[in-house]
């Protein structure tokens, strides 16, 4: 069994979580022991977006890694993804992973104008362009970034082994990172890609305050109607239960699993550093 | 807490029962349209691990089913007129009636109200509301839970009989009109549930469409006269069905659960309706003691329980309605791997699970596979078991592809096939793709240091050609022009390829012959022509990417199969071609192509077809699981009759054993995790 490393949420889509605490929760979490600090993205809901979350992260850190897990990249243009994307790396010194995917929320893509029904058509686009198209284009700074992909199907996987370094899988029970990860590996075969992809996990957590913490979780997911209720008892909500799965992710052979906060509270931060140190 | 329970079948019995005994201050009550004694089916079949289940919930019922039962630990299967039978498995069963009036006795003790020949309607309201009235269930369509209902396998018809088995019999019984086949087991005394299934075409062809219920039993029961000997086959309402397959996104919505049939069917052929039906019950009824007063709580977690175990088996329950829907084309099969193909049907027993269960089964079929029919013989297990072809000698079934070949070899593997290797600088994929030259020789001389054979992969890359080493497709700045059937780019940013030309074949034709000639004189043993994955040879035979007009695109197998004809002209040994059989894709390829495709390779001198799918253009979507081309092997191998190599993320060598030894591929490309149990040798 090989060692999975923890890394944590930024409260970047927690709502009213202030841009001071934001930029005090990267100092923190470069602190230790978390490995990575990573972002997620929503935009038609009180968030900060995850470039300029990470970008203020950037700033007041050092060791830490930075990631969007995942950024929905058709949200963006393709040549300003790929800027944006390099600045973050530029500014961190190449800290930065950048885990893209197609997002689940209709709104997101109504909001910022964009089709929907090509999503995954030009997300492939935004993955080739980010790994090839760059010198030459005059778009720089040209920058090697480790690239994540998330989602669950066939294409998605095939998407993912056939631009990216490895897979994001978007949450669950340990036993369903292990079916997604079998899946990861059976289409980086498939693509005939050399090694292993890298596999990254997620989880929620919440421990001073567990009931607000499912309520931010019922509210973020009630798109998925009723699953928002599942994902919402998800939460890892005592030391046990977070020990319990981040073993159970490393048994299913997840190199990097990052624990997202449900409520937007320094102190779970810090007994969360605690559990894991 | 309030309950109403619509529906008085074993689940909904069941719950009543375990929530009156968790708290006798529940108010349950099980509604239900038909009278107490009204027969629906005859047997029901139970597991080991569901009986455990059941011990555990409610000891006092558990000792009534179990006193009940027929149990058995045989399966018979009556095949090309004889009978082979396979010991060691637990079955047991119980009618369904008795069932029933075990349950209703001992709800009706707890002090669980009963209503029958009582409509939904007529329910009064309450805090919890159950489902539990079966696959058709009325109240569903009441709560919004994203239900679908699609029919699932072949024909099929319940009878009962007085024809008293004692193990689970599969008969297989091929007519003028098709292939019949029947599942029954006995669940008392007297009587056998009795399932007879055939295709649709089948079954019109026997003009079972027109008959009534009295002629379609008299059609049976003379089908099966043999095996009935002197006995009947009885009806019960029993008219010719299609499964249907019901499944929910979500089981529960605000205080309305679904439970057994209705939240989810698992094909009768593995057996488990009634097993699913009552472990949702016992997993309903513990979420209300963990949240006794929380029922959204209590129904989410009932739900995180038992989706992912019910998705499992309708998974296994998809894999075996398939195999019965295409079991016509295993009639070629020697019986003992017909026998093996049919007990692992599922993906849920493999060769290992078969070798404890039934060793000595699995002694005759492991000589069988090593060619050894002497009483009493042994032989390794089929992986191990030699492959005779194209006049060359595999000395096992394991097949490792592209990395360092030496190093493959030494693993123990039969047969170690190169990555791409391109016939000509211009179907390069990348710039550092490799070529045929002397640089092989010695790495085939250390292949064949240790016992292995080499194989090299010969292709050409149409319009993958010219991408970068990182990632896959992803287009070099300044690449070399690219040809392909159609000026089509394949993936984003791609360079558009050349449309070939007469000219362009003649040549490419040329430099495969040329390099095969070369392969031959390396001292390769086995050739792999590539056909697959979108490049060149593969772009011709998908209409996606094969737009000719001319009789390139009217005959799209023409050009690849003049270089299959090159190729084997200038080969003598073993041939592999590398195919797509389906594109899986809307308007592309379809597994019946791909197997015609199979076919013509073989009638062209291929002797063994690697089995691939997707591909043929980027925006390909598999179904990714562990062995997911297996059934697409399993398929070309039965019905173009021709041997296949088949990977698909095969990682544990009883995947293979199970593979190879129930026929459904000859060579398997086996790829097994890195462990850090390795390292530390």
């Amino acid at each position: 069994m090989s060692h999975v490393k923890v890394g944590i949420g930024l409260p970047n889509t927690i709502p009213g979580a202030s841009g001071a605490l934001l930029v005090e929760w990267a100092r923190r979490a470069d602190a230790g022991p978390f490995s990575t600090a990573a972002v997620l993205d929503r935009l038609v809901y009180d968030s900060i977006e995850p470039f300029a979350a990470l970008s203020a992260a950037a700033a007041v850190t050092s060791r830490v890694g930075l990631a969007t897990n995942i950024a929905i990249g058709p949200l963006r243009g393709t040549a300003m993804l790929a800027k944006q994307a390099m600045s973050v790396d530029a500014l961190s010194d190449g800290r930065f992973t950048l885990g893209l995917g197609v997002g689940a929320r209709r709104d997101d893509y109504e909001a910022a104008g964009v089709a929907r029904r090509t999503r995954g058509a030009v997300l492939s686009e935004q993955l080739a362009f980010v790994r090839g198209q760059l010198d030459g284009s005059g778009i720089g700074p040209v920058r090697s970034i480790p690239l994540l992909v998330g989602g669950t199907s066939g294409a998605a996987l095939g998407r993912m082994a056939r631009y990216a370094d490895g897979y994001a899988h978007g949450g669950g029970p340990p036993r369903a990172f292990g079916s997604a990860a079998n899946r990861a590996r059976a289409a980086w075969r498939d693509l005939e890609r050399p090694g292993e992809p890298v596999l990254w996990g997620q989880g929620y957590f919440a421990f001073g305050d567990p009931d607000k913490g499912a309520d931010y979780l019922r509210d973020y997911y009630a798109f998925t109607g009723p699953f928002a209720e599942k994902i919402a008892a998800g939460n890892l909500t005592s030391p046990r239960a977070v020990k319990d799965f981040v073993r159970g992710y490393e048994a299913e052979g997840c190199d990097e699993l990052i624990l997202y906060p449900t409520v937007a509270d320094l102190d779970d931060l810090a007994r969360l550093a605690e559990v894991l140190a | 807490m309030k309950v109403t329970v619509v529906g008085a079948g074993p689940s909904g019995l069941y719950l009543a029962i375990l929530l009156k005994k968790a708290d006798l201050a529940h108010d349950v009550t099980v509604l239900e349209r038909n009278a107490p004694d009204a027969t629906f089916g005859w047997g029901v079949v139970f597991s080991e691990e569901t009986l455990g289940a059941l011990r555990d919930a409610d000891y006092a019922s558990y000792l009534e089913i179990t006193d009940s039962f027929a149990r058995w630990t045989s399966i018979d299967i009556h095949y090309r007129g004889q009978v082979l039978r396979s010991s060691g498995h637990t079955f047991s069963a119980i009618k369904r009636t008795h069932l029933l009036d075990i349950l209703q006795r001992r709800a009706r003790a707890l002090g669980v109200t009963l209503r029958f020949g009582a409509e939904v309607a007529e329910a009064e309201p309450a805090e919890l509301v159950v489902a539990a009235d079966g696959s058709n269930s009325t109240l569903r369509r009441s709560g919004s839970f994203g239900t679908s209902v699609e029919p699932q396998g072949c024909k099929y018809v319940w009878f009962g009989t007085d024809l008293v088995l004692d193990a689970f019999t599969f008969i297989f019984k091929d007519t003028e009109h098709g292939l019949f086949q029947v599942h029954a087991y006995p669940f008392d005394e007297y009587t056998s549930t009795f399932i007879v299934e055939t295709r649709p075409e089948t079954w019109r062809r026997a003009g079972l469409d027109a008959m009534s219920e009295q002629e379609s039993i008299a059609f049976c029961q003379n089908l099966f006269a043999t095996e009935l000997g002197n006995h009947r086959l009885m009806s019960n309402k029993s008219i010719w069905l299609d499964f249907p397959l019901v499944r929910n996104r979500s089981w529960h919505d605000g205080n309305l659960v679904l439970m057994g049939d209705s939240a989810h069917t698992a094909h009768f052929s593995i057996g488990s309706g009634t097993k699913l039906a009552m472990e949702d019950a016992i997993a309903l009824a513990n979420s209300f003691v963990r949240h006794p007063d929380a029922i959204e709580q209590a129904l989410t977690d009932y739900e995180l329980e038992r989706q992912p175990v019910v998705e499992r088996f309708q998974q296994a329950a998809g894999d075996s309605a398939g195999y019965f829907g295409r079991v016509g084309h295993y009639l070629s099969l020697e019986p003992i791997q017909f026998a093996v193909n049919l007990l692992t049907r599922s993906g849920r027993i493999s060769h290992a699970n078969l070798t404890q269960r039934d060793p000595q089964l699995m002694r005759v079929l492991d000589a069988w596979f090593a060619s050894s029919t002497t009483p009493g013989a042994v032989a390794p297990p089929p992986m191990f078991s030699a492959l005779e072809a194209g006049g060359l000698t595999v000395r096992n079934r394991v097949v490792r592809a592209g990395g360092d070949l030496a190093e493959a070899a030494r693993t123990g593997a039969g047969l170690v096939l190169t990555g791409f290797v391109a016939v000509s600088p211009d179907g390069r994929t990348t710039p550092s793709c490799p070529l045929l030259d002397d640089s092989w020789a010695p790495v085939v001389a250390k292949v064949h240091d240790t016992g292995a054979l080499a194989g090299v992969r010969l292709g050409h890359a149409g319009r993958r050609g010219a991408v970068r080493e990182s990632g896959v497709d992803v287009p070099l700045r300044d690449g070399w022009p690219l040809v392909s059937a159609s000026p089509l780019r394949y993936a984003p940013f791609g360079a558009v390829p050349r449309e070939m030309t007469a000219a362009d074949m003649a040549r490419v034709r040329d430099e495969f012959a040329a390099a095969t000639s070369a392969a031959a004189d390396l001292g390769f043993d086995v050739l792999e022509l590539d056909l697959a994955d979108g490049y060149l040879l593969a772009s011709f035979l998908s209409p996606l990417s094969n737009k000719r007009t001319d009789s390139f695109g009217t005959d799209r197998l023409a050009f690849p199969l003049s270089v299959v004809d090159a190729v084997r002209a200038a080969w003598p040994g073993l041939l592999v071609a590398r195919l797509t059989v389906t594109d899986w894709a809307r308007g592309g390829l379809s597994v019946e192509d791909g197997i015609a495709n199979a076919r013509a390779c073989a009638e062209h001198g291929v002797d063994v077809v690697h089995v691939r799918a997707g591909w043929s253009t980027a925006g390909s979507a598999p179904e990714y699981r562990r062995g997911y081309l297996t059934t697409l092997s399993d398929r070309v191998r039965n019905e173009a009759g021709v041997r296949t190599l088949v990977g698909g993320y095969l990682t544990t060598p009883d995947e293979v054993n199970t593979v190879v030894a129930a026929g459904r591929a000859d060579l398997c490309l086996f790829e097994p995790q890195p462990t850090p149990l390795e390292a530390a040798l």
